[in-house]
């Protein structure tokens, strides 16, 4: 560590203002201040905070926080690819297997998406934000194990430069830029991820018997059928991957999905971390499960089709829904900013995510486009929860 | 939306040459720096809806351009005559006669075209650019000046037109004027849905703004 501070200290001054790379500087700083605690204190006169915790730090916690879903989804690709095309295989292997497919999709995300961060710190003259350092690892998290690299790296353009860059960088951006992303890629490229993409297959030949269906397909084929969801979930992968969809097996998250979504138990772990640190909202994230649970049981008063009358708190643990309200609608810039707005915000994200679900045969899962949906709202439901307090402190003023 | 700019103030002298500098100004701004759908965006629900192939598109922009000029040109001759409270249903009149013109003559020679532009030529009678242009220029203006007002904003939206029409239909479908490029350059290139839907189109239009507004550094006035 010393060497390295000594290499920093000694090219510093090229960095500086009339140094041969100035114009480099915020490219420098941002490596040094990601390297090291920044050196500079405030004097006596001013504000005195005590406390190491800086946008760095907190988007660090954030992304240790998805460690859990990381480190389970590696091995749940490899997991499911060895059973799809029906071999055993080791722990080792396993992971291996996913290690493989997913670590590039890692690397494209942050190389793209960093690149284009420098590339514009340079041009506007400001400080690198630390804000891709979550996205980043987001991005990989809401992938299929084998999406095209050079979709990822498209996706992440995307996102940076008109989900974030457009409306002013880092704080700035009205939609989470990771969902945009991932919206981008799904009306663009529909077929890759969509529909059977679940599984790493790769070269090798799926076992008889496969099918590459998802919790959220089943039910709704199931739904126009008008046979039982409960019981061609637990029907499904008789043969290969007996009891997959069973409840429980949902929780755990031991079935083909997004790298990093499948498993409610990580998402949980993660909330965990989140809340503990204070790094993310307990309410949102509760309000984003009430929401989805409330409406599955309303919909389940009401009726209707097979689909509809699912148990509610089956909607809890398939598709994205713990994901997304663990990690995507916590997000500090595009969720409501208001204790109240919070709430509202939330329960809004669910009802969407179940209302998407069960009556829009187009889109098989909804709380991608529901978070997006709701960011969009969330500075109106801020406006009118503060203009509702004013008004209400206004009637009390005595004047 | 048709409270657009109204800056050129063309106060003729008998002799005036029929290209002169203002009048050379009323081609070219509509291009630039007063191009009615990056600057006065006005238009845009039809660039969005016509702009997934470039035949289509182009075949649009003739016809709006050819629309507005004749509308500002007769809407110009009449001006000292129309009751200015009744205006806005003449100058309707006068478009939509221009319009059913445009729409019979694509009927009649380019069928497949009219097809596919279906609705939107009828349209153009409640295009924002036309009746922006009517009520901001050929009210206060001569015909000649209206004239090439028309021609200009045909041609500023034509330009938009074509450039989203370009990077829309060679990546969202991999051709050109129905002309497959990638195929012939034997390459496998995956069209991108994204931009044939009108939300694509959205962005793009954003991303020309925001690529003219760059390059001239216009900003709006608040």
């Amino acid at each position: 560590m010393e060497f390295i501070k000594h290499q920093i200290e000694k090219v510093k001054p090229h960095f500086e203002k009339g140094g041969k790379w100035e114009k480099h500087y915020y490219s420098f700083e941002a490596l040094e201040t990601f390297l090291f605690a920044p050196a500079t204190t405030n004097d006596i006169k001013g504000s005195q905070i005590r406390d190491a915790i800086d946008l760095k730090r907190l988007m660090m916690t954030v992304i240790i926080s998805m460690v859990p879903c990381l480190l389970f989804g590696m091995w749940n690709v490899g997991h499911q690819h060895f059973l799809a095309i029906g071999q055993a295989a080791s722990f080792g292997e396993k992971f291996w297997i996913g290690v493989v497919q997913v670590m590039p999709i890692v690397v494209v995300s942050y190389g793209v998406g960093l690149g284009i961060e420098f590339v514009f710190a340079t041009f506007r003259r400001h400080p690198v934000n630390e804000g891709f350092l979550v996205t980043g690892m987001l991005i990989p998290l809401v992938m299929p194990p084998d999406v095209p690299l050079w979709q990822v790296g498209l996706g992440t353009a995307f996102a940076v430069i008109i989900g974030k860059e457009a409306f002013g960088g880092t704080g700035m951006n009205v939609m989470n830029v990771a969902l945009t992303a991932r919206a981008f890629l799904y009306f663009a490229y529909p077929t890759d991820i969509s529909g059977s993409v679940w599984t790493y297959i790769g070269e090798a030949k799926t076992v008889a018997g496969y099918s590459g269906a998802t919790p959220l397909s089943l039910a709704a084929d199931a739904a126009t059928a008008g046979t039982n969801v409960i019981a061609s979930f637990n029907s499904f992968g008789a043969g290969w991957n007996e009891g997959v969809f069973t409840f429980s097996n949902m929780f755990m998250g031991i079935m083909p999905g997004c790298i990093g979504e499948t498993s409610t138990l990580m998402c949980l772990i993660g909330a965990f971390i989140l809340i503990a640190t204070g790094a993310g909202s307990w309410k949102v994230i509760l309000s984003v499960f009430g929401g989805a649970y409330a409406m599955g049981l309303l919909l389940n008063v009401i009726g209707g089709n097979a689909f509809v009358e699912m148990p509610a708190h089956y909607h809890l643990v398939i598709g994205g829904l713990a994901f997304g309200a663990v990690f995507m609608a916590t997000d500090p810039v595009t969720a409501s900013q208001t204790e109240t707005g919070k709430w509202i915000y939330g329960i809004l994200i669910g009802v969407f995510t179940v209302l998407i679900r069960v009556f829009n045969p187009a889109y098989p899962e909804g709380i991608m486009l529901a978070i997006l949906l709701m960011n969009v709202f969330a500075p109106l439901i801020d406006y009118f929860v503060v203009s509702a307090n004013k008004k209400r402190r206004l009637q009390r003023a005595t004047v | 939306m048709s409270t657009a700019t109204a800056e050129v103030e063309v106060v003729e002298k008998k002799a005036e040459p029929l290209f002169s500098k203002k009048n050379k100004k009323l081609i070219s701004n509509p291009l630039d720096i007063d191009n009615p759908i990056t600057v006065q965006v006005l238009g845009v629900c039809s660039a969005l809806a016509v702009t997934t192939q470039m035949k289509p598109a182009l075949v649009m922009s003739i016809g709006l351009m050819v629309v507005t000029a004749s509308s500002n040109v007769v809407i110009s001759m009449m001006r000292n005559s129309i009751p200015s409270r009744i205006r806005i249903i003449v100058q309707l009149a006068i478009v939509s006669l221009w319009v059913i013109l445009v729409d019979q003559i694509l009927k009649a020679y380019v069928y497949d075209v009219s097809k596919q532009l279906s609705v939107f030529v009828g349209l153009i009678i409640t295009n924002c650019i036309v009746m922006g242009r009517l009520e901001a220029f050929a009210m206060g203006n001569k015909p000649w000046p209206s004239f090439l007002d028309g021609i200009g904003n045909g041609l500023g939206y034509g330009l938009i037109l074509m450039a989203v029409a370009f990077i829309r239909e060679l990546f969202g479908g991999g051709s050109l004027f129905g002309f497959k490029v990638f195929e012939a350059m034997g390459v496998h290139y995956t069209g991108n849905g994204l931009l044939l839907l009108p939300a694509g189109a959205c962005i793009l239009v954003g991303i020309v703004i925001w690529i003219q507004r760059t390059l001239n550094g216009f900003r709006e006035s608040h």
